[in-house]
């Protein structure tokens, strides 16, 4: 059996062990600390944790404060009210003072599920990316979330943090993990196509290179959790190397990781590439599993994208 | 109808909508129980005795229009709309499905009588002075009704809404703020208090009634004095209980967002028969 984890449940565990070591950790959460896996710290050091209410505005200014005077504040909401809510406390506060404030927001994207459009974040990472001084990190599976959540306690300006509800399968073994802010991830080489990936779509995009090989066809895939810096590097060389791109995100194709790799690209290494994503639409009510076949955000998806991409090479 | 049977017509439909509720919530497996247990009985009695609406026609121009702000209550409207012929009761049961007109937030295009889309806290007040507004343009002699929660209040755009409807003067907007004391993560005094809600609402300019919000009576009454007030908006102070009617969810922060399971209706459907 595949061992699953949500990528929220590794933050909730994680800030626990940091929280332990590092005693100027302090987190605010806006009635959703159940949720968000928030309540752990909560409970584990209740001095240094609070709750704000329903009220995200007011609890992002507060976190600038508390950075402003030193502290390092996590802060947790739903993606959809911490980044929307809050967004120019976030930029005005936060930012524009290069605050180091990490915003770890969870049930980010459409895997929310029954909620509804309200509910599913398709645009947090654009909004969050277009900030000057922004870190955007969108971790694969619960063990890179605690090393994301590790590097972003020591970041010297803001995080955000992207994490979703539902568990997610552990991608890989321990030793071959290297998280860093910055840094891409090449899970599997290949010359004829580069599957670019963030958040749950990582391991769609790993199942769709398992498909292109049935068909003869070597697709690099990259774990591209820094959406902001990006591995430029890394895309570089895989531009050289593979001459054509999909991208694959549980977000819009507006703004997110398709647009992130798609500007450098266009400056750099212009070549063709395909988005897989959310196009241009809220989300609505239903399962997980049935909104992710519904929004395209599959293997097959993505499969179709890169031998459609290939062609234009 | 004389007023006992009003109150008594009113009670009975508002079992009713209790019973579709615990039925559709069990049938999606998610959603929000208490919440919307405790306001269904004002949403009862303002489709059923107070706004001008007609399910025929639910487009009607010089329409009473209402906002459940707390649109995680959904369940509350979605079977008071259905109880009121707006759609068909069968179609409850695809509440938040793929594909249903049902989403799990109130969506002002995909249902019959549901006069603005909410899901996000703190909006809703916002857009009912905005509807406020309109009938007094159209003077059409249109109301608006809105229902809060006390958990909601805690975001500041409820205030800076407050504050606008007083200054205008919307007289006829008439907002429940739905006080039955939890939010998800407890009581709304521990995770941060909104109170006193009474002094509050008074001192941003609206007339305060305080009533029981599960007494028709009390509900009826209020609807009319609220009518008689000029040059104000109108706050009920509604106190309830969260999950009001089925025993175990009463005062239970913990039947927030959690659906009955099928054992759980049954008995929940055994004490609201
Ligand atoms: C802006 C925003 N923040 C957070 C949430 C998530 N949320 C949904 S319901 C709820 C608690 C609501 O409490 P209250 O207003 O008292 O409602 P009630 O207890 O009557 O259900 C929260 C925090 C949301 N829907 N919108």
């Amino acid at each position: 059996m595949v061992e699953k984890q949500a990528t929220r449940d590794a933050y909730g565990k994680t800030l626990v062990e940091i929280g332990r070591e590092n005693t100027n950790i302090v987190v605010l959460d806006a009635d959703l600390s159940k949720s968000t896996k928030t309540a752990g710290f909560a409970k584990a050091y209740p001095e240094r944790f609070f709750n704000c209410g329903i009220a995200e505005q007011n609890m992002l200014g507060v976190a600038a404060g508390l950075a402003a005077a030193g502290k390092k504040p996590f802060v947790s909401s739903f993606a959809v009210f911490a980044t929307g809510r809050a967004f120019e406390q976030i930029r005005n506060g936060i930012c524009y003072a290069n605050l180091p404030v990490v915003i770890a927001a969870t049930h980010a994207g459409i895997s929310v599920g029954e909620d509804g459009g309200t509910h599913q974040s398709i645009e947090d990472m654009a909004i969050m990316r277009s900030l000057p001084n922004m870190t955007v990190i969108c971790p694969a599976d619960g063990p890179e979330t605690a090393q994301a959540v590790r590097a972003a306690a020591q970041a010297k300006g803001p995080v955000y943090l992207r994490m979703g509800r539902s568990g997610l399968p552990v991608l890989y073994e321990e030793q071959d993990r290297h998280f860093q802010i910055g840094k891409g991830h090449l899970l599997k080489e290949g010359a004829d196509v580069a599957l670019i990936a963030c958040g749950l779509m990582v391991e769609k995009a790993l199942a769709a290179a398992a498909l292109l090989a049935e068909k003869g066809i070597q697709a690099a895939v990259c774990n591209m959790a820094s959406i902001k810096p990006l591995d430029e590097e890394l895309l570089g060389q895989l531009a050289e190397y593979c001459g054509a791109f999909v991208t694959c995100e549980e977000h819009s194709v507006i703004g997110g990781l398709g647009s992130a790799v798609s500007e450098y690209l266009s400056k750099n290494n212009p070549c063709p590439v395909a988005m897989v994503g959310v196009q241009d639409q809220f989300g609505q009510s239903g399962s997980p599993a049935d909104l992710m076949e519904y929004y395209g955000l599959t293997a097959e998806k993505i499969v179709g994208a890169a031998q459609a991409v290939m062609r234009k090479k | 109808m004389q007023r006992e049977e009003k109150i008594s017509y009113l009670e009975k439909q508002a079992k009713e909508c209790r019973r579709s509720i615990i039925e559709m919530l069990t049938e999606s497996k998610s959603g929000h129980p208490g919440g919307s247990l405790s306001s269904v009985d004002m949403l009862t009695a303002l489709y059923f005795a107070e706004m001008n609406i007609d399910p025929q026609n639910p487009q009607k121009e010089d329409r009473d229009r209402f906002v459940l702000s707390k649109g995680h209550a959904a369940p509350a409207l979605y079977a008071v709309l259905a109880q009121k012929g707006f759609f068909p009761k069968e179609q409850c049961h695809t509440l938040r499905k793929m594909g249903s007109p049902l989403q799990g937030h109130p969506d002002m295009h995909k249902v019959p009588g549901v006069d603005i889309s909410t899901g996000s806290l703190g909006q809703g007040l916002s857009a009912a002075c905005g509807m406020a507004l309109a009938a007094r343009l159209a003077q059409n002699g249109a109301r608006v009704y809105a229902v809060l929660g006390d958990g909601e209040s805690q975001e500041g755009q409820v205030w800076e809404a407050a504050m606008f409807a007083a200054h205008y003067q919307l007289d006829n907007l008439v907002v429940f703020l739905d006080h039955n004391h939890l939010q998800i993560d407890g009581n709304i005094s521990d995770v941060l208090s909104p109170e006193p809600l009474d002094a509050k609402w008074n001192a941003f300019g609206w007339y305060v009634l305080p009533i029981n919000g599960h007494d028709m009576g009390q509900i009826l009454d209020a609807f009319e004095k609220a009518r008689t007030i000029k040059g104000q908006p109108v706050m009920i102070l509604a106190e309830t209980v969260k999950g009001k009617g089925v025993s175990f969810m009463e005062n239970q922060a913990s039947w927030h967002g959690v659906a009955p399971k099928v054992e759980e209706r049954d008995q929940a459907l055994q004490e609201l028969a």
